[in-house]
């Protein structure tokens, strides 16, 4: 029941967009092991900052 | 066996379909159910991505399921994430859904349902949806390029920076005139302006929430957000009954368009964090939330559409705007048939997270079907109004007048009853002082809305409830695209002048930020300013703008399309981008042009001008001015909206020239048929040192 509770909430956090740290630091630890990854805060505010530059990311 | 059962399975939906079109076109009753509407909307599209999306997805782009996409060769864990495709689908679905689909419909209603359900239907499958997929597969194999960068690449320099522009000024067009419709919705409402402007502390709230309290808790925090609206929607009901607070917050259409710039200006210029972020995940939910809701609700209350299939109006006289048929249906429903604008979201971030090119069909071909779905549902939902409340709310009191018993009376000229107690007691009913007048869309939106979810739940008298929840939805959602919008023409804005005065393209310098926030915001504050004071009410000329501009960025869209069509070697195929490419371009040159050169004052400005110029020079005024400065203004505004439709026109003519040229130099072989694909690799194949050659960056 969580696990199934907690694969929702994945999927919707990734519907709407929001940070995905997990996902960036699987990802991190895969690729590049031998470089400290952002903190959460950090990546948090990068991902933020980019989203709202381009004009790709709103619609009328 | 199951071959012959499938063609019979297709053969009966055509024809279900076809069916129920012809039910919707030959209707002899007084009304008919909105399950024939729906019928005929969804056999077609079912029919349309079955085969015509296969044909993009087969002949044209040979998607393949073995070749990796942009998302696995650059795997960053930032913006390049393979992703599984219902989660692309919704997240793409959720950032091309906006107010678009819901007013535009509303609008084009004055000619009757059937020549704008038939655009939102026949367009989607045979326009939008095609510019949306083709679009997005071009993008996928190019990097995740965006539109404006592919454009540069692909058609050439010229016509590249001519898009760069039409995107910022249709963003200007776009914004001031969703600004427009939240005013007209709030202005002298207290219970809407207190609901919508507690929106604001709430999502605030969320942010600090987010940053300090409990990072990274998005749905925690959206749960709390979305339980406060319920708050705010009570709260604004007890201040609109309060004695002395409703007086204080029934505030006038001039004082809400500057109490919206200053909201999107302090939105441009402040950590994302703190408002944008938490707001735009509230909106996400409620919007989702609102269209399924309304799906619901039509289904299962199936009503009667009140509204003839085709109205008088289609002579080019009616109320809500002027303009026959053609070409202003096709301008003023843009999102939900085909809207340019999609076209920089499926070259933005959804082509980075598909992990299979396959996945392009359903992203980006079925969700603008589903985007076209809602458009259906708002113009059902504007039609379960009788035609005499429509025309009530929708029409300008220029026209009307600014009595009901007056409006009733104009509106029986029309050949549509309308009691005058009708209207009060329906004002009444949603809590609103008035009714009449009450243009722009969203209100006579909201009361159908309210009309359909209190049948379901609540009845009678949860209307008022009902549709201040709706007026909520739809402000909620317009100003996410207002706040975002700035934000975005702030850094486009810095962007094209950083190459006049480097130092104004500094992102972080706050000189910097606030002069070009204020710049972007004193842009579409003016066109907000002057739809706001416009004795005609301003959608008249403003919805018709963002009409062309929206289209004009889905011409320069599907110039792309067959560029990258005719050079990947299918030139036999380029019809499916051109067949809407023409389309639009005869409608945005028709539409432009009668939108400078009409001699009807109502419909071409430059004629407005000449009225308004002739009455100063009686030594008159024209009807709904105060003062001599007030006709000049007008008589200024009307040539600025002039020269803006100019702009537009020139822009479609460039690029299409331009686009032209280089089929033809293609085609007669003086330049290589060479597309800027990225290197076909098989799936599963890259390795990491392949992504550093690929030039990734090495996060």
């Amino acid at each position: 029941m969580s696990a199934w509770f907690a694969r929702a909430a994945a999927t919707l956090r990734r519907i709407l967009g929001a940070p995905d740290y997990a996902a960036y630091l699987a990802h991190h630890q895969a690729c590049h092991p031998e470089r400290a990854p952002l903190g959460e805060r950090e990546f948090i505010a990068e991902r933020l900052a980019a989203r709202y530059e381009r004009p790709g990311s709103r619609c009328c | 066996m199951t071959r012959w059962l499938q063609a019979l399975v297709w053969a009966l939906v055509s024809l279900v379909g076809a069916g129920a079109f012809g039910v919707l076109a030959l209707r002899r009753g007084e009304t008919i159910s909105a399950a024939w509407l729906l019928t005929a909307a969804v056999c077609t599209y079912a029919v349309g991505y079955r085969f015509y999306s296969k044909i993009l997805a087969t002949k044209v782009f040979a998607l393949d399921w073995e070749r990796a996409t942009t998302a696995e060769l650059r795997a960053d864990g930032r913006d390049f994430v393979p992703t599984n495709k219902w989660i692309v689908f919704g997240h793409h679905f959720a950032a091309i859904a906006g107010p678009g689909p819901l007013v535009g419909p509303t609008l084009a209603a004055q000619f009757g349902y059937l020549p704008g359900a038939l655009w939102i239907i026949v367009g989607v499958v045979l326009g939008g949806a095609v510019q949306d997929m083709v679009i997005l597969c071009s993008s996928v194999r190019r990097d995740g390029k965006s539109l404006g960068q592919m454009v540069k690449d692909e058609i050439g320099p010229v016509a590249g920076f001519t898009a760069l522009v039409a995107v910022l000024g249709i963003m200007i067009i776009l914004i001031s005139v969703l600004a427009l419709i939240v005013v007209k919705a709030l202005a002298e409402s207290p219970w809407g302006v207190v609901t919508v402007g507690l929106t604001i502390p709430i999502a605030m709230l969320m942010g600090i929430y987010l940053k300090y309290l409990r990072p990274g808790r998005v749905l925690e925090v959206s749960a709390i957000g979305i339980f406060l609206l319920v708050v705010a929607l009570y709260a604004g009901q007890w201040v609109a009954q309060h004695p002395t607070w409703a007086t204080t917050f029934t505030l006038s259409g001039t004082t809400i368009a500057f109490a919206l710039m200053a909201y999107s200006f302090a939105a441009a210029v402040m950590p994302v964090w703190l408002l944008l972020a938490p707001r735009d995940y509230l909106s996400a939910f409620v919007k989702i939330g609102v269209v399924v809701a309304l799906g619901a609700g039509i289904l299962l209350v199936l009503p009667p559409i009140q509204m003839p299939a085709v109205t008088r109006f289609i002579d080019g006289t009616g109320p809500v705007f002027a303009g026959k048929v053609f070409p202003f249906v096709f301008i003023t429903i843009a999102c939900g048939a085909i809207s340019g604008f999609h076209a920089l979201i499926a070259s933005g971030t959804t082509p980075k997270l598909l992990s299979n090119e396959t996945d392009a069909r359903m992203v980006g071909y079925g969700a603008m079907l589903t985007e076209s779905m809602v458009a259906t549902m708002a113009l059902i939902a504007a039609c379960v109004l009788t035609p005499g409340i429509y025309f009530a709310i929708n029409s300008p009191a220029g026209i009307i007048g600014t009595t009901a018993e007056g409006a009733a009376q104009v509106i029986a000229g029309w050949g549509f009853t309308l009691s005058p107690g009708e209207l009060t007691a329906l004002a009444a009913q949603v809590e609103e002082t008035s009714l009449l007048s009450r243009t722009g869309g969203a209100p006579s939106l909201a009361v159908g809305m309210a009309k359909i979810f209190a049948d379901v739940l609540g009845g009678d008298g949860a209307m008022a409830l009902w549709y201040h929840f709706a007026v909520m939805f739809e402000a909620l959602f317009i100003l996410t695209t207002l706040d975002a919008g700035t934000r975005v023409g702030r850094f486009m804005l810095q962007d094209l002048g950083k190459h006049l005065w480097a130092p104004f393209g500094r992102v972080s310098w706050y000189p910097a930020v606030l002069l070009a926030s204020a710049l972007f915001v004193s842009a579409w504050g003016y066109f907000l300013y002057q739809g706001v004071t416009d004795p005609l009410g301003g959608i008249n000329s403003l919805w018709p703008l963002f009409g062309i501009a929206n289209q004009l960025l889905a011409t320069v869209a599907l110039c792309l399309g067959t560029t990258v069509i005719i050079k990947m070697g299918k030139a036999r195929y380029a019809w499916m981008t051109l067949l809407p490419m023409c389309w639009l371009v005869v409608v945005t040159m028709t539409a432009g042009w009668m939108k400078l050169f009409s001699p009807d004052p109502r419909i071409g400005f430059l004629a407005h001008a000449d009225a308004v110029q002739a009455a100063l020079a009686a030594g008159t005024l024209p009807p709904g001015v105060k003062d001599a400065a007030g006709a000049a203004r007008l008589l200024f505004n009307d040539r600025l909206d002039a020269a803006v439709a100019g702009i537009f026109l020139l822009a479609v003519l460039i690029i299409l020239i331009d686009s032209a040229r280089e089929w033809f130099h293609v085609l007669g072989g003086r330049k290589p048929m060479q597309t800027t694909e990225f290197p076909a690799i098989p799936r599963g194949t890259v390795t990491a040192e392949m992504r550093v050659e690929l030039n990734a960056p090495p996060f």
